[in-house]
């Protein structure tokens, strides 16, 4: 598939193909995507404000240029704004694909990064070269104003204008959280909001901390995604359960909701409100418990993204549905057209 | 009657102009009151200083008039407040300094007083409309209150740039808050009155500050409106959940 490089989130000719629970596959507008929903149903989608997490900067130690990308926290909590863990580069920028930015300087816990307003200390070096945990020095405050004034969106070089915040928040962007933009929620504004209100189909959301979904190195990119916190509301919970009630479809925009939501029922089997932390793969392994159906970008074979997606229907179907996009020109990543899938076996 | 309870204990406001005049006893008041207040202001002294002197506020430096600040801003608010329940657009241009004939008004300062006082409070409540969604969503109430003026409505002389921005600042508010309606989101205007701000000295200088209404009254009625507004959105959920229980 060919990348979309306009920072565009509803282009008219946007394209959707759909799977239906039995695997047919048919193509529609994607601006025609709510006709897909049908009373009783509940859209769930994630409300994450996507943080600046590109930050440029130096390696004290060396001088040298870096640019640091945040890639995890442990907690959404307003104050947990000190540790993180990052994907350090060498000098540049996303205009330079991913695979093919320079190594950082060699790393040393202790080491200082001075990242515009920002300091930081690299912490630990967990499993690879380019990943780092730092912890930025000052208050919350000032971690919040430096991140915000400095930091840019993560983008990569397929998209050749630098993206701007506004080009990378969901209509319904709420709370910052997400490393990259919860995209599938690209789809959504609030004309839609309101015709799925006219039509008795409920929306919630929730908050889960979108990873980064490359990191130039192989043998990292096989690690993601990472550990991601979220946070479901009681409202979310309940609007799930009325509309499980009512025989409706959960309908999950983006892999994040469902790795959130299926995570929050790993416990008990049950939907729970509250915090969580989103860990390992969705998979053809896995057996949803919560999501019926899942809108979601177009994903190649290989991604952890597609892999999530064999969770929804068999290999067979999914491959076929991999041909069609080709053949029918759909485009790819953030900013690309769209996929709907409905779980295969239905409960 | 000055309200000396925590009685807005857990709300999560944020409100721009918030270093001096009608702003300044706006977060007073909330800080007072309980409240978690965000507040926002172009100058880092001012908003360093506030900070300081009330613990616990989220001092934040940005000019809402510069489109470029928005989102960091609206970063800030949602990241520092965990969301956002109220969003108070207080911060005004004059436009004309001193106020003048629309005739002797500047193409530039017509533009600036469009860009604090209409574009600003858009763009701003636009990028933290999510935050208000999420509120509402939970049962805890979203308002956006937009502060206008009587020059919103009456054609005084010399207050072109400044009223024809206000008026459209009110309209703008009527018709978001039709818009909204069924997002539980409320979207007002309110016009606090002539009072005793750096604002309206710079307006009219030879004002008597005896005729004028003290900021921290005009704080505590618009504080009045804001918690009025949410009880009505907690009204009516109230009679919405008891239809769909029948």
């Amino acid at each position: 598939m060919i990348a979309e490089s306009l920072p565009r989130h509803r282009p008219p000719h946007a394209k959707l193909l759909a799977v239906d629970a039995e695997g047919g596959i048919r193509h529609e507008a994607r601006a025609q995507w709510l006709s897909l929903l049908a009373r009783g149903d509940v859209v769930v989608a994630n409300d994450a404000m996507t943080l600046p997490g590109s930050l440029a900067g130096v390696h004290v130690p060396s001088g040298r240029e870096i640019e640091v990308r945040l890639a995890q926290r442990r907690s959404l909590d307003a104050d947990a704004v000190h540790e993180f863990l990052a994907i350090v580069f060498g000098a540049g920028d996303h205009r330079v694909r991913t695979e093919d930015r320079g190594a950082p300087p060699p790393l040393v816990p202790g080491d200082r990064l001075d990242l515009g307003p920002l300091r930081a200390i690299v912490t630990a070096l967990p499993v690879a070269p380019r990943l780092a945990s730092i912890r930025f020095e000052g208050s919350a405050a000032q971690i919040w104003a430096g991140l915000a004034t400095h930091g840019r969106p993560i983008q990569y070089a397929y998209v050749t204008d630098d993206l701007a915040l506004w080009d990378v928040w969901t209509s319904v962007a709420a709370v910052p959280a997400a490393f990259e933009a919860p995209s599938a929620g690209f789809v959504l504004d609030w004309q839609a909001l309101a015709r799925m209100r006219e039509r008795g189909v409920a929306f919630a959301t929730l908050t889960h901390a979108a990873g980064i979904s490359s990191t130039g190195d192989d043998a990292l990119d096989a690690l993601l995604p990472f550990d991601e916190p979220y946070v479901i509301p009681e409202a979310t919970v309940r609007a799930v359960a009325h509309a499980r009630a009512a025989g409706g479809r959960v309908v999950a925009v983006g892999t994040t909701v469902v790795r959130a939501l299926e995570a929050a029922a790993s416990r008990t089997g049950e939907l729970q409100a509250g915090p969580g932390m989103a860990t390992g793969r969705i998979d053809a392994a896995t057996r949803l418990r919560v999501v019926d159906a899942i809108l979601s970008g177009t994903h190649e074979p290989g991604t952890s993204h597609h892999a999530l997606l064999r969770a929804f229907t068999d290999t067979r179907t999914l491959r076929e549905a991999d041909r069609q996009l080709d053949e029918h020109g759909y485009r790819t990543h953030e900013f690309g057209d769209s996929v709907f899938i409905e779980r295969r076996t239905r409960r | 009657m000055a309200s000396t309870r925590r009685d807005l204990e857990g709300l999560r406001i944020a409100i721009t102009g918030g270093t001096s005049g009608l702003g300044l006893a706006l977060v007073r008041e909330w800080h007072r009151r309980g409240a978690q207040v965000a507040f926002v202001a172009r100058t880092r002294e001012n908003v360093e200083a506030l900070a300081g002197e009330l613990p616990g506020t989220a001092g934040i430096v940005g000019d809402i008039a510069r489109k470029t600040d928005i989102h960091p801003i609206a970063l800030q608010v949602a990241g520092r407040l965990g969301g956002l329940d109220v969003l108070v657009n207080n911060a005004s241009s004059l436009g004309a300094v001193p106020l003048a004939l629309l005739a002797d008004t500047d193409c530039e300062d017509v533009e600036a007083a469009l860009a604090a006082n209409v574009l600003g409070p858009f763009r701003l409540t636009k990028a933290l409309l999510g935050a208000l969604r999420v509120s509402a969503a939970e049962g805890r109430g979203a308002v956006v209150l937009n502060v206008s003026s009587d020059a919103a409505v009456n054609a005084y002389a010399q207050w072109g740039a400044y009223g024809a921005s206000k008026a459209a600042l009110r309209h703008l508010s009527a018709i978001w808050d039709a818009e909204l309606e069924g997002e539980g989101i409320r979207v007002v205007s309110m016009d606090p009155g002539d009072m005793d701000t750096p604002l309206h000295r710079i307006a009219v200088p030879d004002a008597d500050p005896a005729t004028l209404k003290r900021p921290e009254e005009a704080a505590r009625e618009i504080t009045r409106a804001i918690a009025g507004e949410l009880r009505q959105l907690a009204a009516l959920r109230a009679a919405r959940a008891e239809r769909e229980a029948a």
